[in-house]
């Protein structure tokens, strides 16, 4: 146990691993949704402070990894156009398009800022009237409220040279399409928390239903993981599948109904393609047709994109835990961060990346 | 960009119509906006996300999470320079360094 020290309390850490080692009879496999739950358990080992029996699987939920290639390709051709200032979260910098990414276009010349919330873009675009300002407004349910806002801010202030690249996604239509693979041998999820603040917890007792799955609400922080696991495991033990919310410090039931109300005037559900995974129905928000004026895709009308994916990189399959990052035989020689295939090498929430960082020695010499 | 940060709110103004604040998260200090907990008080702790408060936290809490992302170095993250990140990425990476990004 020697990552047990690293816990901010790891007496409380010691407790939970061990009734969680009481708690397990038998072989159980859980998928954590959101890369900043894998992020944080594979920086702390909790997969190997767990019950050899209890498999922690990787899920989709890192936004960078997901967004698909062709929105990629078009914001590099839109953040090209000398008429344009494009606007990004960080992350984003460094996914590989077709040809190249974002510091590239940046390298060739084209005016990329990186901002820390899309409001910061709002005020370029203010401060700019004779440039087009694009941001990338990319995320699950935790970035779209923020994105929803900026857009309706740019409709109320008239600020029409504004406009959003848009690819958000949603986690409820990602576990539906992968407990409906017929290759899925999830028994379990741990929710994103941070998601159910926005969204409250309503959504997913009908999944709980549908599948007979246990679907608990956790936290970021390792002792938050360990927890979630623990109510994870004694629900599978004793044949429940309910929805249970281990996170009430940060998570009500409603959720944060300002937020949502927001999100359901400026954004419409769309199909989605998730990148490395396919197309999942109804998976996606988009700007609604009250907001479609302020839609860089409408805007700038990008077309004739032709994606060319890699064809050694298996992030779809890293993506949907079918295989663990080092089984990829690309992991740590072909693709490192430096030099990533696949947008799960690139960011921090990326299954590849953490294993890259935390685990490549361990997984390489095994 | 995922990452939702504790933080208490230093003041509070009106900003072109739109309800505005500054965070202190740490030590580091942000606009943050207030429209989605619209009756949160200056001295209250507020979960942040990309600039947004979505959420009401009690002290204990924010301050054992901060204290957890500053020992991770996620807070370097959150707020640094994001081309300087970039290039960092670009350098190579030492196993199981204090540096979180990738």
């Amino acid at each position: 146990m020697k990552y047990l020290d690293e816990f901010s309390d790891p007496q409380l850490a010691r407790r939970l691993v061990d009734e969680i080692k009481a708690a397990t009879s038998q072989r159980w496999s859980i998928m954590e949704v959101c890369g900043g739950q894998t992020h944080s358990i594979i920086r702390h080992g909790i997969d190997q402070l767990l019950p050899d029996t209890i498999e922690m699987i990787h899920g989709p939920g890192c936004p960078v990894c997901v967004t698909p290639l062709e929105i990629i390709d078009k914001a590099l051709e839109i953040a090209s156009r000398p008429d344009v200032i494009f606007c990004s979260f960080g992350d984003m910098l460094r996914v590989p398009g077709s040809e190249m990414d974002l510091i590239g276009v940046k390298s060739r010349g084209g005016d990329i800022r990186v901002v820390y919330s899309p409001l910061d873009a709002l005020k370029v675009a203010k401060d700019n009237p004779e440039k087009q300002v694009v941001f990338f407004g990319i995320g699950f349910e935790t970035t779209a409220p923020a994105n929803a806002m900026t857009v309706f801010q740019a409709k109320r202030l008239g600020i029409e040279n504004f406009s959003l690249l848009v690819s958000h996604v949603l986690v409820p239509p990602a576990i539906s399409a992968i407990m409906e693979s017929p290759t899925c041998r999830i028994q379990a999820f741990l929710a994103a928390g941070h998601v159910c603040t926005v969204m409250g917890t309503d959504e997913y007792p009908p999944l709980c239903d549908k599948y007979g799955i246990p679907i608990v609400v956790t936290g970021f922080e390792p002792l938050d993981i360990l927890e979630g696991i623990r109510r994870t495991v004694l629900q599978l033990e004793s044949g429940r599948h309910e929805l249970e919310n281990a996170y009430p410090r940060a998570v009500q039931d409603e959720g944060n109904s300002a937020a949502k109300a927001m999100l359901l005037d400026v954004f419409e559900v769309t199909d989605r393609a998730w990148r490395g995974i396919g197309t999942i129905p109804s998976s996606g928000w988009r700007l609604s047709q009250a907001y479609r004026a302020y839609d860089a895709e409408h805007r700038f009308s990008v077309t004739d994109i032709h994606t060319d994916e890699s064809s050694v990189c298996r992030s779809g399959e890293v993506l949907q835990g079918l295989i663990k990052p080092h089984e990829c035989e690309a992991f740590g020689t072909l693709c490192t961060p430096r030099n990533p295939l696949g947008a799960t090498m690139v960011s921090s929430e990326g299954a590849c990346a953490a294993y890259y960082l935390y685990r490549r020695l361990e997984v390489t010499n095994a | 960009m995922c990452l939702a940060v504790p933080g208490r709110i230093l003041s509070i103004e009106d900003r072109d119509g739109t309800l505005m604040s500054v965070v202190d998260f740490g030590g580091i200090e942000k606009d943050v906006c207030l429209e989605y907990i619209p009756d949160a008080e200056i001295g209250q702790y507020v979960v942040v996300h990309v600039g947004f408060a979505l959420q009401r936290l009690d002290e204990a809490s924010a301050m054992r999470t901060l204290a957890e992302f500053e020992h991770l170095g996620l807070l370097k993250e959150e707020f640094a320079d994001g081309f300087e990140l970039a290039a960092k990425q670009v350098a190579p990476a030492t196993n199981g360094s204090s540096e979180v990004k990738s």
